[in-house]
């Protein structure tokens, strides 16, 4: 195996951030696996690791106040439904809009993203254009392909450029009179690339074309409001928020959601049923229909506590430093080739390894202990445009270590060594 | 390495994971079968010559991890020749063994055995039947397009 002198490495992260303590905040971490290894998590884009408080919370709901929300007279459902409340007033002022309703919960960011495909897209006319771009999960890209299907619009995709970066003078040549909406990610789960999106819904709104974000790898990452954004849609998924799964938030504009008509239909999203006409609920309610995830909004609210309760700032320097760290180390390993090199990155790393495989590097990483995600990540129009069937990706939170980034550096060294 | 990552890794699934055998397009196939793992991109095109019921050319192209093109390739070699029934019998007997089903007769797998490493590794054990299932399809008279494992 090559051993790289330690006066060669990239200069570690300082202290500045008390990583041991953060890392006790998550009961996962530093776990040892049943072969002895010590797991080292590096698949934050996936799904993050979830902190004490917010495992406690979820129980403590369970325990002390289940209660359905919105329905119930006495004060075990008070109290849940205020708990409920709590936590979209907490998601309005993490991201700063203008008004709580304008929170809508759902399962995560595909439902949101679909949601306004099948609600918001009902005025849209065969002929009518919405634009995505080259790097978009398939949760943006398939929604507006059934609404080809269904009603005719026109998909029209905005390409990157090898960097993986958006140029924003093509952007003009794609927009036109029939252009409905823009979609766009926030941060590419692939690239990492961070789109210079408050410059790209100026642009936009000049052409008076509303615009979604879907934000679900930019939440961990970085400070979003989006009333200085003015963005129409922002989509995101709690648990890649250090939250639990199965709890999303769509935020819309107050005007587009009164616009809209409901999603899904049934209880609690009523003001009043009979067998000849029903009056829909106000916002939010109106897009949430059934009992929605109640101990999923706590949880979400507790990790938004958590995180407000870091210095974010300086937990963002920090994965950036991380992130530079490991690019650097990573340009060690003889055949790898990066895709993406933005100079505006959040720390989501995909590689490729001459004549390896992604699936068989996942498969030697994970016998030391160390899990990234192998595949074509959701996104197989980005893996065509770069010609890879499949890539490795690394992607790091605030809780992870250098220590982590030299094994995983080691073992790609390792992989080398028995696949080649 | 441990022991697992070496029944994985054998170096005969290396060594036809880098010079896969019957690697080729096959431009007059009497069957062609696609063969797709979607979760993990593997993705390999099976070309077939029958004549009098038995297998008189087999060739692959495509791309996927070690474990999948190893397979394919070893599959290409051994059934290359071989009658429709005796492939047939032989997906059996290599699908008992990947998914450790039942013990096969280690006798007539010989080199196809190198493959049961994957039976410590449930996620991988589809990569390995892959090139199987197409071969399968391939051989059945109404096959669809594509095969696949999931």
């Amino acid at each position: 195996m090559n051993v790289v002198p330690q006066s060669a490495h990239p200069t570690h992260p300082t202290g500045y951030w008390n990583i041991e303590r953060v890392r006790r905040d998550f009961p996962l971490l530093g776990r040892r696996l049943t072969d002895g290894n010590e797991l080292a998590y590096l698949d934050n884009a996936a799904t993050t690791q979830k902190p004490r408080a917010v495992i406690a919370a979820v129980e403590q709901y369970y325990r002390q106040e289940n209660a359905n929300v919105h329905r119930g007279v006495y004060r075990l459902a008070e109290r849940a439904t205020a708990a409920y409340e709590q936590a979209r007033e907490l998601v309005r002022e993490y991201i700063n809009a203008a008004e709580a309703h304008e929170i809508v919960f759902l399962r995560g960011t595909t439902e949101a993203i679909n949601l306004v495909a099948s609600s918001f897209a009902q005025r849209f006319n065969p002929g009518d254009e919405v634009v995505i771009t080259t790097m978009e999960h398939h949760a943006n890209i398939v929604p507006w392909q059934m609404l080809r299907e269904q009603r005719g619009i026109v998909l029209r995709v905005w390409p990157i450029s090898p960097s993986g970066e958006l140029d924003l003078y093509r952007l003009e040549g794609l927009l036109n009179e029939r252009t409905r909406l823009l979609a766009l990610t926030h941060i590419s789960n692939v690239l990492g690339t961070i789109n210079p999106i408050g410059q790209i819904i100026q642009l936009a709104h000049r052409h008076e074309i509303p615009v979604l974000i879907d934000g679900a790898q930019a939440v961990p990452h970085l400070p979003v409001d989006v009333q200085a954004l003015d963005c129409d849609f922002y989509c995101f998924s709690g648990h890649k928020l250090f939250g639990p799964t199965g709890i999303g938030v769509l935020y819309g504009k107050e005007r587009w959601l009164e616009s809209m008509p409901p999603y899904q239909t049934g209880g609690e999203m009523i003001r009043s049923v009979s067998f000849e006409q029903t009056t829909f609920a106000e916002l939010p309610y109106k897009f949430e229909a059934g009992t929605p995830h109640i101990a999923g909004a706590i949880g979400l609210s507790a990790a938004i506590d958590y995180l407000n309760a870091l210095d974010q700032e300086v937990a963002a320097r920090y994965e950036l430093e991380l992130l530079g760290y490991a690019r650097a180390r990573l340009h060690e390993i003889p055949g790898l080739r990066l895709l993406g090199e933005a100079p505006h990155k959040a720390p989501v790393i995909s590689f490729v390894i001459d004549d390896i495989h992604a699936h068989d590097l996942g498969t030697v990483l994970d016998e030391r202990g160390i899990a990234i995600r192998v595949g074509h990540h959701c996104a197989m129009p980005l893996m065509t445009f770069y010609g890879v069937a499949a890539a490795a990706r690394a992607s790091l939170a605030f809780y992870n270590t250098t220590d982590e980034i030299d094994r995983l550096v080691e073992g790609l060294h390792y992989a080398r060594e028995i696949l080649t | 390495m441990n022991g697992d990552l070496r029944d994985l890794y054998q170096e005969i699934i290396l060594e036809h994971n880098r010079s896969p055998r019957n690697f080729r397009v096959m431009p007059d196939a009497h069957r062609r079968v696609s063969a797709d793992n979607p979760l993990c991109g593997d993705s390999y095109q099976l070309f077939l010559k029958l004549d009098g019921g038995r297998i008189v050319d087999i060739s692959f192209q495509g791309s996927g991890c070690a474990i999948s093109k190893a397979s394919v390739s070893m599959l290409s070699e051994r059934v290359m020749g071989a009658s429709i029934q005796e492939a047939e019998k032989l997906f059996q007997s290599v699908h008992a063994l990947l998914t450790g089903e039942q013990s096969a007769q280690s006798e007539q797998l010989g080199e196809l055995e190198a493959l049961a490493g994957v039976r410590n590794y449930p996620i991988r054990v589809k990569c390995a039947t892959l090139g199987w299932h197409a071969l399968k399809q391939a051989l059945e008279e109404d096959q669809p397009e594509t095969a696949t494992t999931e």
